[in-house]
C-alpha cells in the first residue's frame, strides 16, 4: 500500500531542499557522491569543536552512546501484564511487577526474538547461550530492589551500525561512517517517578516497570554531536523497519545517554561524563557538543574533568551536574537464580532431540523474517530510479512502510522539482500540483499548472501593486509594525499569499512589504 | 482418628464412618487443646469449617470440585484442587531463618513431645519453663502434624528447615529434589536452594502428597517435568537390591550418644536384612557450612530488597526522604538475624569481594555436588545419616547461643543436601532417653524421590516409632491399624 499523498508532499519538499540547483534528476552524472569512509576515532572533520594549543595536536571529542530501546511487544519481559502507552496509572501491574514475594520471572519469547532480530540487523554475533543477572539498587520505581539484566553474557555482541550524514556547503556530500556495537542486552524497564515538589512527594506509576528493553552499548568511536545524531537516526529507522521498537525519543521509547570525554589523539582517553535527560535527536547533538566544549575549556584552564553524571537542560542548551548519588554505586551484581541460561539455536537442525522446535528461538527462522533494511532500500532506490544518494535518505524516512508504487513517474517528479527550482512555480503551489498529479497521473505537470493558472508571479510591478493594495487596506497592522512589532508583518504576507493563491515567492514579498512599511 | 494416616482417614471419609465437618471439628479442637505449643499463628477455623461443609456436600452429591481462589502458591493450590482442607497457617522463625522456631514475632513454638507423660515424668520443673524446642525453621508445621492437629503440613527447606523440626518432632519430613516442586508462591530465602517441604506422619502419606505436588509449573522457570510415578509406593520391595552408603565425614563433633546409637542400629538393620552397607567419603563436607552461609546471605540480601514498605507490609512513619524511609522501615521490620544476613550478603556481593566470596562459594558448591555424584556413581543407592546432632534441646538451653551459631551447628547434616539439590527424607526412628524423638536422614539421587521414599518406607516399617500421647488428654485410641 502506498503512503498518502500529503505524506509524500511533505517528503517531496525535503527532497527539494537537497536537490542540486543546477541539475535535474535526469543527469546520469548526478552521481556526484563524496563518500568518505572513516573507521577510526581520530577523524578530523570541520564538524568538531576545536581547541588549538601551540605545538600539541588539538583536542578532540570522544563519544560513546548507551541506548535503551523499549521492545515493541504485547506483554512485559518477565510477566504477562500488558505494555501500553498512556494507560491509567498502575493499571498494568501484575503481582510480579509489584514484586510480591513468591512471584517469579517467566521469560517472554517475543522479547528474545526482538533482541535477536535487532542483533542480526546490526551485524552482531548472537550468543547461543546468554545469562541473566540482578543489578541491585534502591529506588521507589523499582519495587524488587534490583533490576534483571544481562551483565555477564548478553544476547548479542560485536555488531556494527553504519550511518551517514551530509557535509559540504550545500550539504549534498554524503559521509558514511560506522560505529561498533559492543553488545545488546535484554533488561527490565523501571516504573515512572513523578516528582511533586509542591507537596514534597513523589508519585510512582508501575505501568512501565518490567517492560522489556534492549540496551545497546556503542563503542566510543564518534567524535561529536552530528555523528551521534546521525547514528541514532539510522538506528531509529532500523528498529522501526524491524518492528522491534517504535524508537520515538519524545515518548521515551528510545532513551539515549551519551558518554563524553576529550583527549589529544594518541594519548589515553580522558575522564568521561555521562549525559542524560536527552529527549530528541536534536538535543543529543546539542548536548554532546556543549559537553565537549565545556570539558575542553575546563582542561584549558588547568581544571579537572569529574567523572559524573550530568543532565541536559534544553532551555539553556547546557549540561548541569545531577544530584550527587553519594559516590560510586556498587550494584552488587549476582546471577539471577530464577532464570536458567537462555539458549537460542542456529537452525532447526541444531535443536536438541526431545525439544519442540516451535517452542524455541531459532536464528535461521528469524533471519528469514528480516525485512529490507533502510540502507538496502536506499541502495535499491539509487540503482533503480537513478536518484542522487542524498535524495535516497530523504525518501527512506520513518514511519513509512514506504512502497514505491506511487502513480507518479520519476520523470514527472523531476519536472516538478525543476519548475520550482527555476522559479516558475512557488513551493506552496508545487504542493498543490503534486496532489493533482497524484489524482490524475495521466496529466503532465505543465498541463496542471496551466489549467489551474498556477504560474508564479514574478513581474516586479505586479508584485508592487499587490503589496500596495494590502498595505493600504491594513492601516492598523502597519501602525503596529512601525511601532516595533515585526511579527505582524507575517499577517500581511499571509494576505498577499491568499490574494495571489500562493503564486508568489515569500522572500520577495517580505522584502517589498518591509520597504513599504518602514 | 486423629492419629490415622491420610490414606486411612480418606477411606474413612469415603466410607462414611466420619464426616468432613466432624473430622475438621476434631482437628480444630486438638489445636485448641495444644495452643500452648504455639505451633499456629493463624487458625482458619471458619474457612476450615466452610471447606469441610463443602466437602461433605460434595461427598453426598458426588459433584466434583469447582472453585477458583485468588493468588495461592502453586503447591497450596494443587492441594486445594485435590480437596484438601486448610486448617491454619503455622509459626516459624522469621523469614525462615533459624534452627529453633524461636525467633519469630509470634513467639517460640513448643515441641509436643515435651508434653507427653514420658517427658513430664522425668522433668523436675513445671511445663511452662521446661519444654523443648521444635527445631526450625518450619517448627510450627512439624508441631501441628506431630500433635495430631493436622494430617499434613507444608514447610520450606533451604538448609534443613523442614527436616530439622521433622526429626525433632518425630514426623516424616521430605525435602524433594530441587526443581521438582514449584516455588511459585514460596517466599524466597535462597532461590537456588529453596524447596517446599512436606511433613506427614507416614512415608506413604508423604509419597501421596509428592505425587500431587510434583511437576513443571510454567510460572516457575526452574521446574522440570516429574519422572513418571506409579500410583503408590510398592507393596513388596526387596531391600537386598539396595546399597546404603554411610558417609564417614558425618561423624560430626557434638553428635549425641542416642543419635549415634540409632544410626548404628538402623545401619545394622539394613545389613541384616541383606542390603549392602558400606562406608563412603564426601571429602568436601567440612567446607559446606561456610559456603552455604555465604551463598545464603547473598541471596537473602537480594531477596529481601523488595521489602521497602511501599507496596505492602510494615512502613515506617519517617518520611524525611525516601532513603530515610526505606532505611527505617527495613530496620524496624526485620529482626537482628535477618539484618545480619542482609548486611553480610551485601558485603560479599561488593564488586571487590565478589570473586573471593560468591564465586569461591559457588565453586566449592560444585565440588560438594560432585562428591555426591561420585558416590552415587559408584553404586550407592541411598545415603544414611543423622538428621540432627541430638534430640530437641530445652528452650532455656537453646537460647544461650545466638541464632547464627545454632544454625551453623544444627544444619551440618542437612544443608549439603540443599547445596547439591538432592532429595532427602527424615524418618523418626526412636525416642531418646529424655523421651524426645530421634530421626535419621536418607539422601537419594536427583529426581529419584520415589526410590528414596520406597527405601524410607521399608525403614519406617522396621523401626516401629511410637505414637504420641499428649499428657492429660483422653487417648483417642480408635486407631484401626488393620485398615
Amino acid at each position: 500500500m502506498a503512503a498518502s499523498p500529503s505524506g509524500y508532499s511533505r517528503m517531496f519538499f525535503k527532497l527539494r531542499k537537497y536537490a542540486n540547483k543546477s541539475q535535474s534528476l535526469y543527469h546520469i552524472d548526478s552521481f556526484n557522491l563524496v563518500i568518505r569512509t572513516i573507521w577510526t576515532s581520530g577523524s578530523r572533520t570541520q564538524l568538531q569543536p576545536k581547541v588549538h594549543t601551540k605545538s600539541l595536536p588539538q583536542m578532540v571529542g570522544v563519544v560513546g552512546l548507551e541506548i535503551h530501546a523499549q521492545i515493541q511487544s504485547t506483554s512485559k519481559l518477565f510477566s504477562g501484564s500488558h505494555v501500553r502507552f498512556l494507560a491509567p496509572p498502575n493499571s498494568l501491574v501484575s503481582h510480579f511487577d509489584a514484586s510480591l514475594p513468591g512471584t517469579l520471572p517467566v521469560l517472554n519469547r517475543r522479547c528474545v526474538e526482538a533482541a535477536v532480530l535487532t542483533g542480526l540487523a546490526l551485524n552482531c554475533t548472537i550468543n547461543r547461550k546468554s545469562l541473566f543477572d540482578r543489578k541491585h539498587y534502591f529506588y521507589a520505581d523499582m519495587p524488587a530492589g534490583y533490576q534483571i539484566t544481562q551483565q555477564r553474557v548478553p544476547i548479542a555482541v560485536n555488531g556494527m551500525l553504519v550511518y551517514s550524514y551530509f557535509e559540504g556547503r550545500r550539504r549534498d556530500q554524503v559521509v558514511t561512517k560506522s560505529v561498533k556495537i559492543k553488545q545488546i542486552q535484554l533488561e527490565q524497564d523501571s516504573g515512572k517517578s513523578l516528582h511533586d515538589d509542591d507537596q514534597s512527594q513523589t508519585l510512582i506509576d508501575l505501568n512501565r516497570a518490567g517492560v522489556g528493553l534492549m540496551e545497546l552499548v556503542m563503542e566510543p568511536e564518534m567524535c561529536c554531536g552530528e555523528e551521534a545524531a546521525a547514528a541514532v537516526r539510522e538506528l531509529q529507522l532500523i528498529l522501526q523497519a524491524l518492528g522491534t521498537c517504535q524508537a520515538n525519543m519524545a515518548e521515551g521509547q528510545l532513551r539515549v545517554d551519551a558518554n563524553v570525554s576529550v583527549h589529544r589523539p594518541g594519548e589515553p582517553l580522558g575522564v568521561r561524563t555521562e549525559v542524560k535527560n536527552i529527549n530528541s535527536v536534536r538535543h543529543l547533538a546539542k548536548a554532546i557538543d556543549y559537553e565537549i566544549q565545556r570539558q575542553m575549556e575546563v582542561l584549558q584552564s588547568a581544571g579537572k574533568v569529574l567523572n559524573e553524571t550530568r543532565a541536559f537542560d534544553s532551555k539553556s542548551g547546557n549540561t548541569i551536574p545531577m544530584r550527587d548519588k553519594e559516590g560510586l554505586q556498587d550494584y552488587r551484581f549476582m546471577p539471577e537464580p530464577n532464570l536458567p541460561p537462555l539458549f537460542v539455536y542456529e537452525s532447526e537442525a541444531s535443536v536438541p532431540a526431545g525439544v519442540d522446535p516451535a517452542q524455541v528461538v531459532v536464528i535461521d527462522r528469524l533471519s528469514g523474517q528480516l525485512p529490507e533494511l533502510p540502507s538496502v532500500k536506499r541502495t535499491r532506490l539509487v540503482e533503480t530510479y537513478d536518484i542522487l544518494q542524498e535524495h535516497s535518505f530523504t525518501l527512506v524516512v520513518r514511519k513509512s512502510t514506504f512502497n514505491l508504487c506511487i502513480p507518479i513517474s520519476p520523470c514527472a517528479l523531476a519536472e516538478l522539482i525543476n519548475l520550482v527550482e527555476s522559479g516558475h512555480i512557488s513551493s506552496s503551489t508545487a504542493k498543490q500540483v503534486f496532489q493533482e498529479m497524484w489524482k490524475a497521473p495521466e496529466k503532465t505537470v505543465g498541463q496542471i499548472v496551466k489549467e489551474q493558472d498556477l504560474w508564479m508571479i514574478n513581474d516586479k510591478e505586479e508584485l508592487q501593486k499587490i503589496c500596495k493594495r494590502i498595505v493600504n487596506s491594513h492601516p492598523e497592522e502597519v501602525q503596529i509594525i512601525r511601532g516595533g512589532n515585526k511579527k505582524v508583518l507575517n499577517k500581511l504576507m499571509g494576505e498577499v499569499q491568499r490574494e495571489t493563491k500562493g503564486r508568489t515567492d515569500p522572500v520577495q514579498i517580505r522584502a517589498i512589504l518591509e520597504k513599504m512599511v518602514s | 482418628m486423629l492419629g490415622m494416616s491420610i490414606r486411612e482417614v480418606s477411606q474413612a471419609l469415603r466410607d462414611g464412618r466420619v464426616s468432613a465437618t466432624e473430622l475438621c471439628r476434631k482437628c480444630i479442637n486438638q489445636i485448641q487443646r495444644t495452643l500452648y505449643l504455639n505451633a499456629f499463628i493463624t487458625i482458619t477455623e471458619e474457612t476450615a469449617m466452610e471447606q469441610a461443609q463443602r466437602t461433605d456436600n460434595r461427598l453426598r452429591t458426588g459433584k466434583p470440585l469447582g472453585y477458583v481462589p485468588p493468588f495461592n502458591a502453586t503447591v497450596v493450590q494443587k492441594l486445594l484442587d485435590q480437596g484438601a482442607v486448610l486448617v491454619g497457617k503455622t509459626n516459624l522463625d522469621e523469614f525462615a531463618m533459624g534452627a529453633g522456631s524461636t525467633d519469630g514475632v509470634f513467639g517460640p513454638v513448643r515441641n509436643p513431645w515435651s508434653y507427653t507423660s514420658l517427658y513430664r515424668e522425668q522433668s523436675t520443673e513445671d511445663p511452662d519453663s521446661d519444654w523443648a524446642i521444635t527445631g526450625g525453621s518450619s517448627g510450627g508445621s512439624a508441631a501441628a502434624v506431630a500433635s495430631l492437629s493436622s494430617f499434613l503440613a507444608l514447610g520450606s527447606d533451604t538448609g534443613g528447615s523442614t527436616r530439622n523440626p521433622g526429626s525433632l518432632c518425630g514426623v516424616v519430613a521430605l525435602k524433594p529434589t530441587y526443581s521438582l516442586l514449584s516455588r511459585h508462591g514460596l517466599i524466597p530465602l535462597v532461590n537456588s536452594m529453596d524447596v517446599p517441604g512436606i511433613m506427614t506422619r507416614s512415608v506413604h502419606d508423604a509419597a501421596t502428597v509428592l505425587r500431587i505436588l510434583q511437576g513443571r509449573d510454567e510460572r516457575d522457570s526452574t521446574t522440570v517435568q516429574a519422572p513418571s510415578t506409579p500410583p503408590s509406593l510398592p507393596e513388596h520391595f526387596d531391600i537386598r537390591d539396595i546399597c546404603v552408603g554411610i558417609p564417614k565425614e558425618y561423624h560430626a563433633p557434638g553428635l549425641s550418644k542416642d543419635t549415634l546409637a540409632q544410626w548404628s542400629r538402623v545401619a545394622d538393620m539394613f545389613e541384616q536384612a541383606g542390603a549392602r552397607v558400606q562406608e563412603v567419603s564426601l571429602p568436601h563436607t567440612q567446607h559446606s557450612i561456610v559456603c552455604y552461609h555465604v551463598l545464603c546471605c547473598c541471596e537473602v540480601a537480594s531477596n529481601m530488597a523488595c521489602f521497602d514498605g511501599l507496596e505492602y507490609g510494615h512502613c515506617s512513619k519517617v518520611d524525611s526522604s525516601t532513603d530515610a524511609m526505606y532505611a527505617t522501615t527495613r530496620h524496624e521490620g526485620f529482626n537482628s538475624v535477618v539484618r545480619r544476613r542482609i548486611l553480610s550478603g551485601n558485603y560479599f556481593l561488593l564488586k571487590s569481594n565478589y570473586k573471593r566470596y560468591f564465586v569461591k562459594a559457588q565453586q566449592m558448591r560444585r565440588l560438594i555436588a560432585e562428591d555426591f555424584k561420585n558416590v552415587f556413581r559408584s553404586g550407592i543407592d541411598v545415603l544414611l545419616t543423622p538428621t540432627t546432632l541430638s534430640d530437641a534441646a530445652r528452650y532455656s538451653d537453646f537460647i544461650q547461643e545466638d541464632n547464627q551459631t545454632r544454625s551453623a551447628q544444627e544444619d551440618v547434616f542437612t544443608q549439603p543436601v540443599n547445596m547439591a539439590g538432592l532429595p532427602a527424607v527424615t524418618v523418626p526412628t526412636a525416642l531418646s532417653h529424655r523421651g524426645l524423638p530421634i530421626g535419621l536422614q536418607l539422601i537419594g539421587q536427583t529426581l529419584q524421590d520415589w526410590k528414596l521414599l520406597t527405601v524410607a518406607q521399608w525403614m519406617e516399617q522396621k523401626v516401629n516409632f511410637p505414637i504420641i500421647h499428649l499428657h492429660g488428654e483422653s487417648n483417642e485410641r480408635e486407631l484401626n491399624r488393620s485398615l
